[in-house]
């Protein structure tokens, strides 16, 4: 049997076939404004080079950073009511108090603070000001407001004043999408609000991207289940990402550097996965992408979610270069996007993109470079140095030593990368145009257990724990996991001090790699 | 007021640091490092901090030389779980009404705010609170570091009684300790209040006099964690191991890294109590370490042997980064370093050790010794 992966990213679309761990073939094609395109084209090019029998076809994997670019574009973003139950606590800090400007301003500075709210043992800071939040529906109406999400302190631990705000909301602002923060994150309020916001902004881009998704599937005739990748390289539903498209976030990195360490056997490199928007940028330990410690940083804002230390910079092979009027030369972060096979210069385009940079100054071949023949060639080279000096810095934000490591790079937009990069090598692997859809071929399937346990009736932490750690691993294995690659990847037990039955909220997670990868 | 601006003018306003935004970032990871995984993450308390400055507030500190020997200051900071302060912020307010309770209770006006805790958020309350009161922050600090408890202060060790104190909560709660007959009971009253409050306050304790805080505080504790900060921050531009850079800055010694096994909390009574286990890797591949958690790490055993103890500081960072994490981010599978630093000798003394020492935690069998004197 076969894997299809499929990477959907801002510029291209990459699909590869692979059997057991041999890449039977990959091939890029250009995303399509309407994505079903695109990834048809991909598809059919990958199955037709493989020569292989689509029917024998087992599962479809995609990866996409859709979502993350367009947190870090700032477009395709609903304006969102960000309500916090919370009040009299809370007061000293808003909403997004710690978001960069331009983003609080596409989600719109829709902040409301109602009163509400838990305190740690399950009393209400103060009862829920129901006709606040019929105040602010109206209100929601009025600005015609797309999402919106409610965050109540201490929601993880009682989710109740949450679902009766979203009822309310609901009620009053019918079929108004309403992402409650329980749902998305854990303790810690700023992070799981941001989240929370962000996932709200992004609910029409999610239903969208997942319907291109099926069609594409559908139309090109595999009746296989497809699964999309998500933050810690696992694969979730599809149906999943409708609802929590936050989930993809870092899905696109994990992946690229899973495939990347995939593609070229080394474990301790730097991984720059170019893309036609953005670049992620990270870190191989042991062949895994590094995981963050604590906070990672999303388009400039923290979450708390678990995920790869990797960051993006606005940087692709579409990204826009512009020439100021004081001579100053500024690349990105906007990009033509999937667009750029129409409107770059060397596709005959009227846009000047750092495509166009690499062909004017002979260091890719792409596209008619008679096009570009005209540019100035001190722009492009003020152009040059500033993509270089861009890859540069975010190489040495990565680096967490001395030690001279190799530099990976993938991705589609890679012909922007110099052959070394201060005093790195750069190591290019063969297939690392399609790195991103490898990582999603070979994405593990992970099983999850998160709820409350009571520790009475001679049943110990240790007992739980085992027993969460039981039913994860039963779950991954029916969803097509190899017992012998399980393990454990989260195991945590948040006590829930002062209820009754000494309860205590255990999360456990096991990953394994799907049916199928050793065939 | 004529007499409060004279006081108040005991120092000359040239003498004051008046902190700005890249400040408050060192500060962040400076008093997260000294925080010894407790005390809360700075990082709220700096968007508060910053959000002052951003509104027209100075944040201002004065040097502990500066201030004259009969100034009345209070130390204020949040007691409670940090847990609670990460997840419901504050109202905002709580340690101005505690400075103008206090005030008004005793009739006088204050000179001055002091840190009693300058690791974790503790480092910022007192800036936000004297920010609000139009008053400076004295470079000093009860700590030097962060503790579980409000009477493991050099002040209370050396023989100030910290009531009457005020504790405030953000529903608007303002509490009067008028008497407490140890410092002992203020901590255990101030401990069922707080819980009462929900988990976490904002406490100020009664005046001391300049001459006192030049005698029995830990000098220059902004200056050091602002420092700390720093060398945190060049060592990262200059992908220096930041690990090494907070050693080499305090005169600490890195004792372990590893990756967290296991993890064990319970919330008890305000407190996060609890146990990380940790396998080592690089050089300490094949060891296994522990540390033992009140709110801070408080012991740090390698191979089951203890190597270092409270009330020298126990410091858990992020491997690469240099970050501090603090006791509730700690997360299964994190690859951490653990550092230990001297504590100020005045933490030292039999009379210190008998309140802040191993022992005070209930660890019976462990006798402190500095690490000074470890084998490296």
């Amino acid at each position: 049997m076969y894997r299809l992966g499929i990477d959907v990213g801002g510029t291209n679309t990459d699909a590869v076939i692979m059997e057991g761990r041999h890449v039977l073939s990959g091939v890029k094609a250009s995303t399509t404004e309407d994505v079903t395109t695109g990834v048809i084209e991909a598809l059919e090019g990958a199955i037709a080079k493989a020569g292989i029998d689509r029917s024998r076809i087992s599962t479809v994997m995609i990866g996409t950073t859709h979502f993350t670019n367009a947190v870090i574009e700032r477009k395709h973003i609903n304006h969102v009511a960000a309500i916090r139950l919370g009040l009299p606590a809370t007061a000293c800090l808003p909403p997004m108090v710690d978001w960069p400007n331009d983003l609080a301003e596409a989600v719109g500075h829709h902040t409301y603070l109602v009163r509400g709210g838990y305190e740690f043992d399950g009393r209400a800071i103060a009862p829920l000001d129901e006709e606040e939040l019929i105040r602010i529906a109206a209100d929601i109406r009025l600005k015609n407001v797309k999402a919106a999400a409610i965050t109540c302190v201490f929601s993880p631990i009682n989710a109740e004043m949450e679902q009766r705000a979203k009822a309310v909301i609901e009620k009053h602002c019918p079929g108004l999408p309403i992402v409650v923060s329980g749902d998305i994150g854990r303790i810690g309020l700023l992070e799981r609000e941001s989240a929370a916001i962000m996932n709200a902004s992004l609910l029409s881009l999610a239903a969208k991207t997942v319907d291109a998704f099926a069609k594409a599937l559908k139309d090109a005739g595999l009746s296989c289940p497809f699964f999309i990748t998500q933050n810690d390289g696992t694969l979730m539903a599809a149906a999943t990402v409708r609802s929590f498209p936050v989930l993809t976030f870092a899905s696109g990195p994990t992946n690229s550097m899973r495939g990347a360490a995939f593609l070229t056997g080394r474990k301790e490199a730097i991984v720059v996965d170019i893309g036609g928007t953005t670049s992620d940028v990270g870190a191989l330990h042991h062949g895994f992408p590094r995981q963050a410690a604590t906070i990672v940083d999303v388009g400039g804002v923290r979450t708390n979610f678990r995920m790869p230390d990797v960051f993006s910079i606005g940087l692709g092979g579409g990204s826009l270069v512009r020439e100021l009027a004081n001579g100053d030369v500024t690349v990105g972060p906007q990009s033509v996007g999937y667009r750029i096979a129409r409107d770059a210069l060397v596709f005959g385009g009227q846009t000047l993109t750092t495509t166009d940079i690499a062909v004017a100054l002979g260091k890719a071949d792409v596209g008619d470079a008679s096009k570009v023949a005209h540019l100035d060639r001190a722009l492009a080279e003020k152009a040059h140095a500033r993509i270089v000096q861009m890859l540069e810095n975010s190489v040495e934000r990565s680096r967490v030593s001395a030690d001279p490591i190799p530099v990976i790079a993938v991705g589609g937009g890679s012909i922007l990368m110099p052959d070394r990069l201060g005093d790195l090598d750069v190591i290019r692997p063969e297939n690392f145009a399609v790195a991103n859809a490898v990582g999603a071929a070979i994405a593990q399937i992970s099983g999850e257990v998160d709820r409350v346990f009571a520790l009475e009736k001679g049943l110990t932490r240790e007992i739980c724990l085992k027993q969460a750690e039981q039913e994860a691993t039963e779950r991954a294995l029916s969803a097509g996991a190899i017992a012998e690659t399980i393990q454990v990847i989260e195991r945590e037990d948040v006590p829930l001090a002062y209820l009754p039955g000494n309860a205590t909220r255990i999360h456990v997670k096991v990953v394994g790699e799907m049916g199928g990868f050793h065939g | 007021m004529a007499e409060r601006a004279l006081k108040a003018l005991n120092y000359d306003p040239s003498d004051l640091w008046v902190l700005d935004e890249e400040d408050l970032e060192a500060l962040e990871i400076g008093a997260g490092i000294l925080g010894t995984g407790g005390g809360g993450n700075p990082y709220i308390g700096k968007l508060r901090a910053r959000l002052a400055m951003r509104s027209g507030y100075n944040l201002s500190i004065l040097p502990l030389d500066r201030l004259a020997d009969d100034a009345r200051c209070i130390s204020l900071g949040g007691i409670g779980a940090p847990v609670v302060a990460y997840e419901r912020l504050k109202e905002g307010r709580e340690g101005l009404r505690c400075v103008r309770a206090l005030e008004e209770h005793l009739g006088i006006a204050i000179d001055a705010i002091v840190c009693e805790e300058i690791g974790g958020a503790n480092s910022m309350e007192p800036l936000i609170a004297a920010a609000f009161a139009g008053l400076p922050v004295v470079d000093c600090d009860g700590m030097g570091r962060a503790f579980p408890e409000m009477q493991m202060t050099t002040f209370s060790i050396y023989g100030h009684r910290s009531t009457p104190s005020v504790m405030c909560d953000l529903h608007g709660n303002v509490v009067l300790f008028q008497h407490a007959a140890s410092e002992l009971w203020h901590e255990r009253m101030a401990r069922a209040c707080v819980v009462s409050q929900g988990g976490a306050s904002t406490l100020a304790s009664a005046p001391m006099t300049g001459a006192f805080l030049k005698k029995y505080s830990i000098p220059h504790s902004y200056t050091q964690a602002v420092s700390l900060g720093r060398a945190v921050l060049k060592a990262r531009r200059e992908h220096a191991d930041p690990v090494a850079a907070i050693c080499a800055q305090e005169n600490g010694r890195q004792v372990f890294s590893g990756k967290i096994v296991d993890l064990e909390r319970h919330l008890r009574g305000g407190f996060v109590i609890g146990e990380a286990k940790l396998a080592g890797i690089d050089a300490f591949n094949g060891d296994t370490a522990s540390v033992m958690i009140q709110n801070e790490n408080l012991v740090f055993s390698r191979n089951g042997e203890v190597e270092v103890s409270v009330p020298d500081l126990i410091i858990v960072l992020d491997v690469d980064s240099g970050n501090a994490i603090t006791t509730e981010m700690l997360r299964y599978g994190q690859r951490v370093a653990i550092v230990a630093l001297p504590c100020h000798s005045l933490l030292r003394s039999a009379a210190a050790l008998e309140v802040v020492g191993p022992k005070a935690f209930g660890f019976d069998d462990v006798t402190f010794r500095p690490i000074e004197g470890m084998q490296p």
